[in-house]
């Protein structure tokens, strides 16, 4: 191993993890306990599930702006479906899947056969989902939902929160896709250079789809987690969640402009933003002061990171 | 190069045709309760206490408290004067510490984190404004179970996921207050339309629901044009009122706005279309955000409660919560300077009437 593998953007990043973890355990007794863990994992899930296929997304060059909208508009047809249709609660929830998948599918289509770019197809999706959420629940809120729906966010199995494990196979799975199959190496050479990937007979347009698509379906599970957690649905559920996964994906080492990330590197930075905001809250840092922190951090780990790769691949 | 901003613009308008092609109020559908026209106070209906109570909670009866505040959000007029009532009601009680904390945007999530994070660090006390009722609910219940006393002001939550509420004006006396002020202002005929925040935050829904009931059987040939959605952010706020100025020209001859941002927000957008005196601004807001236009005569009646009195009146109900002086069934409790506030509706704990604020008095609070 070179000492060029050993500075890779992981490595710091996992450094700067464990010293955060190191300091923030000495600002408070109440950090390093196993309910504190588990209950940050449990915030952590939504978020991290979205960040984990928006690191396919950003690894491809491209962008997904739209998964916030994604989340209330699954959200609120889960409700619809389950209340107002009065359809079984799993069936309205499989429905709320499809819907969330088919979002994405929707996207990947704008993005490769219209070749509109990403940032402004899922800009315009933004917009359009999140009115279509909003239309559909006429202002509601549904709630009321049977007990047996809330071990899914608020309940545990085997002592861990049931989210985490769904959390942790979406990982892995992820992980492996990534990295050790042709699906994720032609993800990565999409992002290096798509016009040499078209010409080397990879499927991008079929791969580009298919990420977007996985993007949507795993907002709109993320949807479900979260009306799980909170025992409601809203329209506005899920404003803003965008850009709290991208800052994780591009604080784990990703590339804004593709062809470099891990899975790794993003769960990373899931963990960092997490902790830092549990941490200091615990610390006696109120929520402001928290958030301009993330904002310095993230800043500061690229630029430490670009300086061990002056080699002109970012 | 043309067509991706079309398709930008295509979608957003699609967006806000389809949420206005429902024929929603942005009220909820709850009973409404409006208040007779005359003013005559309804009688009021007893009701046991529905409020929950914390687990194995330690004796803090004269005890020095730490305790938290998590408003909406943080950094607007409104929760900074509440939070000032509080550190009021902390220094004259002495054996309490209140901090405030809560997210910079009133996003649900957000705010059930923060007090999430409270639970854990420890805190004998949580004082909150919810941004929803339901959402909120399981993070107050984790908050009873640890043995914290909860006490909500200005926002309610579901009732058995806290001790007591602080109402600071039933919802039918605003509603009342602020559509006979319209209907003084623009006449018995008038058009109007609302700015609120989402349709779903709580007060405001419930506000427009009991303003609909009241302005149909009090002041029956008003005209309700249309509700619109401005979250509590200036610059929408702003857009939205201009864009139902333009909308509606000359028919529109009121708007109500139903937040302390949409409220003054509502007043400049009317004021830079030079409709002042013509168009009637009526709303919820802080006399400090709204004194250039009460001054200006543009706005001439902004409805709302003291929300320094809201803030001292729910630290002192927290602690006479834990001090056990405020126990489920009594039917007033001290709080401080307010004297005996009245307890309503099983476990909630009323302000007082709401407050007009004018040109006459309006250089009397600095808030």
């Amino acid at each position: 191993m070179t000492a060029k593998k050993l500075l890779r953007h992981e490595t710091i990043l996992g450094l700067l993890v464990i010293i955060a973890l190191f300091v923030l355990d000495r600002q408070s007794d109440k950090f390093f306990t196993v309910d504190n863990l588990f209950n940050q994992g449990r915030l952590m899930t939504e978020v991290g599930l979205i960040a984990i296929v928006m690191t396919f997304v950003i690894v491809t060059g491209g962008i997904d702006l739209s998964v916030g909208s994604i989340v209330g508009m699954s959200a609120i047809l889960l409700g619809v479906f389950w209340k107002n249709v009065g359809l079984p609660l799993p069936v309205a929830i499989f429905l709320a899947l499809c819907v969330g998948t088919f979002a994405g599918f929707l996207n990947g289509v704008i993005i490769t056969r219209f070749r509109v770019p990403p940032l402004i197809a899922t800009l315009g999706t933004l917009a359009l989902y999140r009115g279509i959420a909003e239309g559909i629940s006429e202002a509601r809120s549904v709630r009321g939902y049977p007990e047996w729906f809330f071990v899914l966010g608020q309940g545990n199995v085997l002592g861990v929160p049931t989210q985490l494990w769904l959390f942790g196979i979406a990982a892995v799975l992820a992980a492996i896709v990534l990295g050790y199959t042709t699906w994720g190496r032609t993800t990565y050479a999409i992002g290096s250079n798509e016009v040499a990937a078209r010409f080397s007979g990879l499927p991008v347009d079929r791969t580009k789809i298919m990420i977007y698509s996985a993007s949507g379906l795993a907002a709109a599970v993320a949807a479900v987690i979260f009306v799980s957690r909170v025992s409601t649905t809203r329209s506005d559920m899920g404003t803003g969640i965008e850009l709290d996964a991208i800052t994780a994906v591009v604080l784990g080492g990703t590339s804004i402009f593709g062809g470099r990330g891990t899975i790794v590197g993003t769960l990373l930075g899931l963990i960092l933003i997490q902790a830092l905001k549990n941490g200091l809250s615990l610390a006696g840092v109120k929520s402001d002061g928290t958030t301009v922190l993330i904002g310095a951090v993230l800043i500061l780990t690229i630029l430490v990171s670009n300086l061990f790769h002056r080699d002109g691949n970012r | 190069m043309l067509r991706t901003p079309l398709a930008v613009l295509a979608a957003l308008t699609l967006s806000t045709s389809l949420a206005s092609a429902q024929g929603w109020t942005g009220g909820d559908d709850l009973a409404t309760n409006p208040l007779p026209c005359d003013g005559a106070a309804p009688a009021a209906a007893a009701m046991d206490y529905n409020g929950g109570s914390p687990a194995n909670a330690p004796d803090r009866a004269g005890k020095a408290m730490t305790v938290v505040d998590v408003p909406k959000l943080i950094g607007v007029g409104y929760f900074d004067a509440t939070s000032k009532g509080m550190q009021e009601a902390a220094k004259e009680l002495g054996n309490m510490t209140i901090t405030t904390d809560a997210p910079v945007e009133a996003n649900i999530d957000d705010q059930i984190t923060v007090i999430d994070n409270y639970i854990t660090k420890g805190v004998d006390g949580i004082l909150f404004a919810s941004n929803d009722g339901v959402a909120i609910a399981p993070v107050l219940k984790k908050a009873l179970a640890a043995g914290i006393n909860v006490v909500g002001y200005d926002s309610n939550s579901e009732p058995d996921s806290r001790q007591w509420f602080v109402n600071q004006a039933e919802f039918n006396g605003v509603a009342k207050s602020l559509v006979d002020n319209m209907a003084k202002e623009i006449g018995e005929d008038g058009s109007f339309a609302i700015v609120t925040s989402t349709f779903t935050t709580p007060n405001q829904a419930r506000w427009i629901a009991e303003m609909a009931a009241y302005q149909a059987s009090c002041h029956p040939n008003m005209k309700w044009l249309e509700t619109v959605e401005a979250q509590e952010d200036n610059i929408l706020s702003f857009n939205q009122a201009n864009t139902l100025i333009n909308k509606y020209g000359d028919e529109l001859k009121g708007i109500f706005g139903m937040t302390s941002i949409a409220t003054p927000a509502a007043a400049d957008a009317v004021t830079q279309a030079g409709q002042c005196g013509k168009m009637a601004v009526v709303g919820l807001a802080t006399p400090n955000a709204m004194r250039p236009y009460v001054e200006s005569d543009c706005v001439k009646s902004v409805v709302l409660w003291n929300p320094v009195d809201l803030g001292y009146a729910a630290a002192q109900v927290l602690r006479a919560v834990a001090d056990g002086t405020l126990k489920p069934g009594a039917t007033s409790v001290k709080a401080g300077r307010l004297g005996d506030l009245a307890v309503v509706k099983g476990s909630e704990v009323l302000l007082g009437d709401p407050f007009v604020f004018d040109k006459s008095n309006i250089n009397d609070f600095d808030f």
